[in-house]
C-alpha cells in the first residue's frame, strides 16, 4: 500500500510541475519533493496523528527539501515548493466543503471549511518554518564570520 | 552605474508584471523589483504589488502603475525573470539589455505543449484518486474525467474569458463523466473519482499562498487571493452539485 502511495504521489507532484510549466530539468526534483512530503504525512496519519500536525511536518519537509534544491540548482524556491506541496494541499476537502454548502448541509460545510483553513494555516507554518531556520543559519554564519 | 530613472522603472515594472502574471508571491515580486532598482542605481525606490496591480515610485520622480489582468501559473517565467534579476545584481546586464531580455520572456510560449499538459492532468487526477483512498478501479475513470475537465477549463476560458464559468462547466463535465463511469460499472467510488479529477482545477495553491501572504503582512494581497480561491472553490462545488440536483436518487 505504501508503495502505491509513493508512486502515485511522485506522479502527481511531477505532473503538477508540468501543469504549472516548471522548467524541464526541475521536474524530477519536483516529484521527489512532493513524494517525501506526502509519505511523511501519510505515515504520521496512519500512526494515528491528527491531520493538522501531520500536515505541518509534511510541509516542513517539503520546505526543507525545496530550500536544498533551490540552493543546488540556483532556481527560485517556489518552483520546487509549489508542486511539492500540492499533495498536501486540502483541495479535496475544499471541494467537499463547497459541495456540502451547495447541497444545503451547512452544518458539515462550516465544519469542513474550518478544517480547510486550519490545514492551509498548517501548510503556511510548515513552509515558513524552514525559512526561519534558513534566516537563522545565515545570520549565525554571518555573525561567526565577523567575530 | 546610473541609468535613466524612467528606463530603470520600465525594467522593474516589466519584471514585476511577468512575475505576477505567472503566479509569483507578492513579497517576492516586491523584493525582486527593489533589488533590480537598487542595482541599476535607483536609490529609495518603493514598490507595492497586489495580485491585480503594481505601483512603483522613486524619489522626486513620477510614480508608475501597471495593471495585472490575467494570472496563471508559469514557473518557467518566474525562474527566467529571477535569473535576469541575478545578472542585473551581479552588474553584468544594463537596463537596456535587461528590458530586451524581459520582453523576450514575456512573449515566450509555454514550455510544455497542450497535449502534454492534458496527459499530465490525467495522470495527476488518477494518482490523486488513489492517494485519497480510491481503489485501482478508479484510476482510469479519474484520468478520463481529469483530462476532460482540464480541457474544458482551458477551452471555455479561451472562449468566454470568464474563469468562473469555465471552472463551473469543467467540474460539471467531471461529474457527468464520473456518474457515467459508475453507471457503466467502470469505477468503484464516485466521490474519489470526482475529487481526484477536480484536483487540477482546485485552488489549493491559492489558498496556501493567501495564508502565507497574510502571515507576511501583505494583507490586501492575501485577502484578494483568498477571495479568488473561494470563488474557484464555489464554481467547482456548484458545477458538481448542479448535476447531483438533477440526478434521481
Amino acid at each position: 500500500m505504501l508503495l502505491a502511495q509513493l508512486i502515485t504521489s511522485y506522479i502527481a507532484a511531477a505532473c503538477f510541475g508540468i501543469i504549472f510549466n516548471a522548467p524541464r530539468h526541475a521536474l524530477i526534483q519536483c516529484g521527489m519533493v512532493g513524494m517525501f512530503g506526502w509519505v511523511v504525512y501519510y505515515i504520521l496519519v496512519e500512526q494515528g496523528l491528527d491531520v493538522v500536525p501531520a500536515t505541518i511536518f509534511g510541509s516542513m519537509l517539503v520546505a526543507i527539501l525545496s530550500q536544498i534544491c533551490a540552493k543546488i540548482f540556483k532556481t527560485p524556491i517556489i518552483i520546487f515548493n509549489v508542486s511539492g506541496i500540492i499533495p498536501l494541499v486540502p483541495g479535496g476537502l475544499a471541494y467537499d466543503a463547497m459541495r456540502k454548502f451547495v447541497e444545503n448541509d451547512y452544518f458539515l460545510a462550516v465544519q469542513l471549511s474550518a478544517k480547510v483553513m486550519l490545514l492551509a494555516g498548517a501548510i503556511a507554518i510548515g513552509l515558513m518554518f524552514s525559512e526561519v531556520v534558513h534566516q537563522l543559519l545565515k545570520k549565525t554564519f554571518a555573525w561567526l564570520h565577523l567575530e | 552605474m546610473s541609468a535613466q530613472p524612467g528606463s530603470v522603472a520600465k525594467v522593474c515594472l516589466l519584471a514585476g508584471k511577468i512575475m505576477l502574471e505567472s503566479g509569483a508571491e507578492t513579497y517576492r515580486v516586491e523584493d525582486t523589483m527593489n533589488r533590480i532598482a537598487a542595482s541599476l542605481g535607483l536609490e529609495n525606490a518603493e514598490s507595492y504589488a497586489t495580485p491585480t496591480g503594481i505601483q512603483f515610485s522613486t524619489e522626486g520622480e513620477a510614480s508608475y502603475f501597471r495593471r495585472i489582468s490575467n494570472r496563471s501559473n508559469d514557473l518557467q517565467k518566474i525562474a527566467d525573470v529571477n535569473s535576469i534579476s541575478r545578472q542585473i545584481t551581479a552588474q553584468s546586464l544594463d537596463a537596456k539589455e535587461a528590458l530586451l531580455l524581459l520582453k523576450g520572456i514575456q512573449h515566450n510560449s509555454e514550455t510544455f505543449p497542450f497535449w502534454l499538459q492534458l496527459i499530465a492532468s490525467a495522470l495527476a487526477s488518477g494518482s490523486f484518486a488513489i492517494m485519497f483512498g480510491g481503489s485501482w478501479a478508479d484510476f482510469a475513470p479519474s484520468c478520463i474525467a481529469g483530462a476532460g475537465g482540464y480541457a474544458a477549463m482551458i477551452g471555455f476560458d479561451k472562449l468566454l474569458e470568464i474563469r468562473f464559468i469555465a471552472e463551473f462547466v469543467a467540474s460539471f463535465l467531471i461529474a457527468v463523466i464520473a456518474v457515467i463511469s459508475i453507471k457503466a460499472e467502470f469505477g468503484q467510488y464516485m466521490d474519489k473519482i470526482i475529487i481526484g479529477a477536480v484536483m487540477p482545477l482546485v485552488p489549493g495553491l491559492h489558498i496556501t499562498n493567501a495564508v502565507r501572504d497574510l502571515m507576511a503582512g501583505h494583507l490586501i494581497a492575501g485577502i484578494s487571493k483568498g477571495v479568488e480561491a473561494t470563488l474557484t472553490a464555489i464554481a467547482i462545488g456548484a458545477g458538481v452539485a448542479v448535476l447531483f440536483a438533477f440526478l434521481p436518487h
